[in-house]
């Protein structure tokens, strides 16, 4: 069975096309103001990496903050929507079945959620309404420090000094983050401080319901090589990053699909 | 995802329209009082309000937290009181209640219970308070020195009601304290407002207050059956009447009434909505702006039936060693005088299981579950209500405490009076995560 996981987060759209489990194809783009034109291109260019086409794929199940925006909604015409706590669950069970525990930081949430048998969700924990412990805040920070946001992780590993942060407010982040600056601080350093804050938010979160082993992280910013280590020191535990983390959402909704069709 | 599920006979409640009337009759009442040569009193809802009802028949009360709460449901009224308020220099991390009963002050304007918005807010003749938090032990004080600009003088009596909250039989010295400030304030009422005051209205204000508030906790019992004849969000329209008018016979008449229906329903299998197949329970005041979220739980076989605070704040119970709510039953006579009318409603008031949320976590955690059990419930959802710092306390411990036991919990921030404070899309978000990953389907649209 041809199913497909379309997962239109806040910044990226993300598309993985699986047969019987495996994965034939994925793609991912930048989602603007029309949500469902940027989600049906990335949905094409998964087909065309498949070497399919829409009539291929039998059933389609959207998640991510953007699902409403193309469930029955053609061309992609999404069967059916889950949430993304669901999907994340579902999909980090199947790369790593002993996974206990999955944070999932997005561009705009972070997320921790309880995996239980088979993959279901035992409990999880969004955070509420600030950007702060989240891809964006990252981003914001790279403009203020005026370095490209790819960059921003490997210059926070090269800092031999920590510097002490309070992240609990983007924008108050940014005000810290130029006074800094002025007191000439090593970019290196504050990148690092960054990276330590924006640990120290996402580990408290994830605290509030408990954290098993194994631990997996994924969504774009498990990308960021810059925020595993802090992470790991938070939760003063190993964690792992599975290949592709930004797609793990897409591909539990596809795996939810290949599993409400069977 | 969405699925076929058994759909329960549902009727629209027959004493709904009554309910209505019966609301805005109060708040239009309290605002014609003079024009019938009446008096006008303010204070919270849960004041000692049969006492002022001793001053005769034509005294009218607006009790400040409804009063708050009916100005969050008209958005666009709470909108321009918060920023009445914080332009007069209050911050908005103060109670949500509080800012918009002060912001109509600062407008002028008094709001109807349909959202008419009249000109003229109707100054009290005297404010008769408790202290239950520290907001309330605030509030009228604010009140008199705003009105005090306006050119009124205000007399305000407020009672100090902090003696604690446990399952213990009732110290002698706690009712005591609280009668001695009841003796004294009936003194202060004659002499503020030049009335004599009536004894045999006192004992019919209490007697009212008694039954109408076992009434609703036997109303409340019924929740109990599957399917449920009453959903939360239509509670909150009839609950309130008990934080209005608790000491009148007309709340005393509706809830008779309600009762009734509610067991007619019960007995013909009735159903408060038409996909009953996930109880859920809430606690503390919701984002009273956005109730449509519980239509929303509806999509997915969702009811909520009440919660600790729907059912404790105006129902009165026993609650059991072992944990059993059993609505209280009436006191075996009547009070005849003014010292066993007072002692009455103490004795009574200090009952109240909603004293748990402010004195003991822990026996709230333990009621909340008590409630999950009896109720057959299946979640619990809790109100990190920024807009209320004295129901709130303690939230978090709850959770826990719930989660321990195996109570699956989803909790949420918000502010029941301060729209401001509230992501609807995201906490629906969420809400539907918590659903999905409880197993459950949308049901329809």
């Amino acid at each position: 069975m041809l199913t497909a996981g379309v997962d239109v987060g806040a910044k990226f759209a993300k598309v993985v096309i699986l047969s019987e489990k495996k994965v034939l194809g994925r793609a991912k783009g930048l989602v603007g103001f029309d949500v469902l034109k940027a989600a049906t291109n990335v949905f094409e260019v998964a087909l065309k990496n498949a070497g399919l086409s829409r009539s291929d794929v039998e059933k389609v199940i959207a998640t991510g903050m953007g699902r409403e925006a193309v469930l029955h909604k053609p061309p992609i015409n999404a069967d059916e929507i889950v949430s993304v706590v669901i999907a994340d669950a579902a999909g980090a069970f199947h790369v790593i079945p002993k996974v206990k525990t999955v944070i999932d930081v997005g561009a705009e949430e972070g997320r921790g959620v309880k995996v239980g048998e088979g993959g279901k969700v035992r409990d999880f924990v969004i955070n509420e309404r600030c950007a702060a412990g989240a891809g964006t805040f990252v981003e914001a920070m790279a403009r203020a420090l005026e370095v490209r946001l790819e960059d921003m992780g490997p210059l926070a590993l090269k800092s031999t000094k920590a510097v002490p942060m309070n992240a609990q407010c983007c924008v108050f982040a940014e005000s810290e983050v130029v006074t800094l600056i002025h007191s000439k601080v090593a970019k290196e350093d504050i990148s690092r401080a960054i990276h330590d804050a924006m640990a120290s938010r996402i580990g408290a979160m994830v605290l509030r319901v408990g954290v098993e082993k194994d631990i997996v992280l994924i969504g774009g910013v498990a990308l960021n090589p810059g925020f595993l280590p802090p992470l790991e020191k938070e939760l003063n535990t190993e964690i792992m990053v599975p290949e592709f983390p930004e797609y793990i959402g897409a591909l539990g909704a596809a795996l939810i699909a290949t599993k409400a069709g069977e | 995802m969405t699925e076929q599920i058994k759909e329960h006979p549902t009727e629209l409640l027959k004493c709904w329209d009554e309910a209505k009337n019966l609301r805005r009759k109060y708040y239009e009442d309290y605002l014609t009082a003079h024009e019938k040569g009446g008096l006008r009193w303010a204070g919270g809802a849960w004041s000692f309000s049969a006492i002022p009802a001793g001053l005769g028949e034509d005294v009218y009360c607006v009790t400040s937290e409804p009063y708050g709460a009916t100005v969050a449901f008209f958005k666009d009224f709470a909108t321009q009181c918060h920023d009445a308020t914080e332009a007069a220099g209050f911050p908005r991390t103060l109670c949500a209640y509080m800012r918009n009963y002060w912001g109509s002050i600062l407008l002028d304007k008094y709001v109807l219970a349909d959202g008419t918005i009249v000109d003229g807010f109707p100054s009290p003749d005297f404010i008769w308070q408790d202290h239950i938090c520290c907001s309330h032990g605030k509030w009228h004080q604010i009140d008199r020195w705003l009105e005090k600009k306006r050119g009124k003088e205000v007399p305000m009596y407020c009672v100090d009601v902090s003696v604690g909250y446990d399952l213990e039989p009732l110290e002698e010295y706690k009712v005591n304290y609280i009668v001695q400030q009841l003796n004294d304030g009936i003194d202060w009422l004659e002499e503020v407002t030049g009335r004599k005051y009536n004894d045999e209205l006192l004992c019919e204000a209490v007697w009212n207050e008694i039954r109408s508030t076992s009434l609703w906790a036997e109303i409340c019992a019924l929740n109990q059956a599957v399917p449920a004849p009453l959903d939360e969000k239509s509670m909150y329209s009839l609950y309130v009447m008990g934080t209005l008018m608790k000491h009148r016979p007309e709340c005393v008449a509706f809830y008779e009434t309600l009762k009734a229906e509610a067991e007619d329903r019960v007995k013909r299998g009735i159903s408060a909505v038409p996909y009953e197949r996930f109880r859920v329970i809430t606690d503390t005041q919701p984002p009273w702006g956005f109730l449509k979220i519980f239509r929303e739980m509806e999509k997915y076989g969702v009811v909520s039936l009440g919660s600790l605070y729907s059912y404790g704040l105006i129902g009165m119970w026993e609650y059991t060693p072992d944990g059993v709510w059993i609505p209280k039953p009436l006191p075996p006579k009547k009070p005849q005088t003014r010292e066993e009318a007072l002692r009455a409603i103490v004795e009574w008031t200090l009952n109240r299981p909603e004293w748990a949320h402010f004195y003991k976590p822990e026996l709230k955690t333990k009621m909340i579950s008590s409630i999950v059990k009896q109720w057959k419930v299946d979640a619990v959802l809790l109100h990190y209500n920024r807009g209320c710092e004295g129901l709130s306390v303690h939230i978090a411990e709850n959770r826990l405490g719930l989660i321990e036991m195996g109570i699956p919990v989803f909790a949420f921030e918000g502010n029941m009076g301060d729209e401001r404070e509230f992501d609807y899309p995201g906490t629906l978000a969420r809400l539907t995560a918590f659903f999905e990953s409880m197993g459950l389907k949308k049901s329809k649209e």
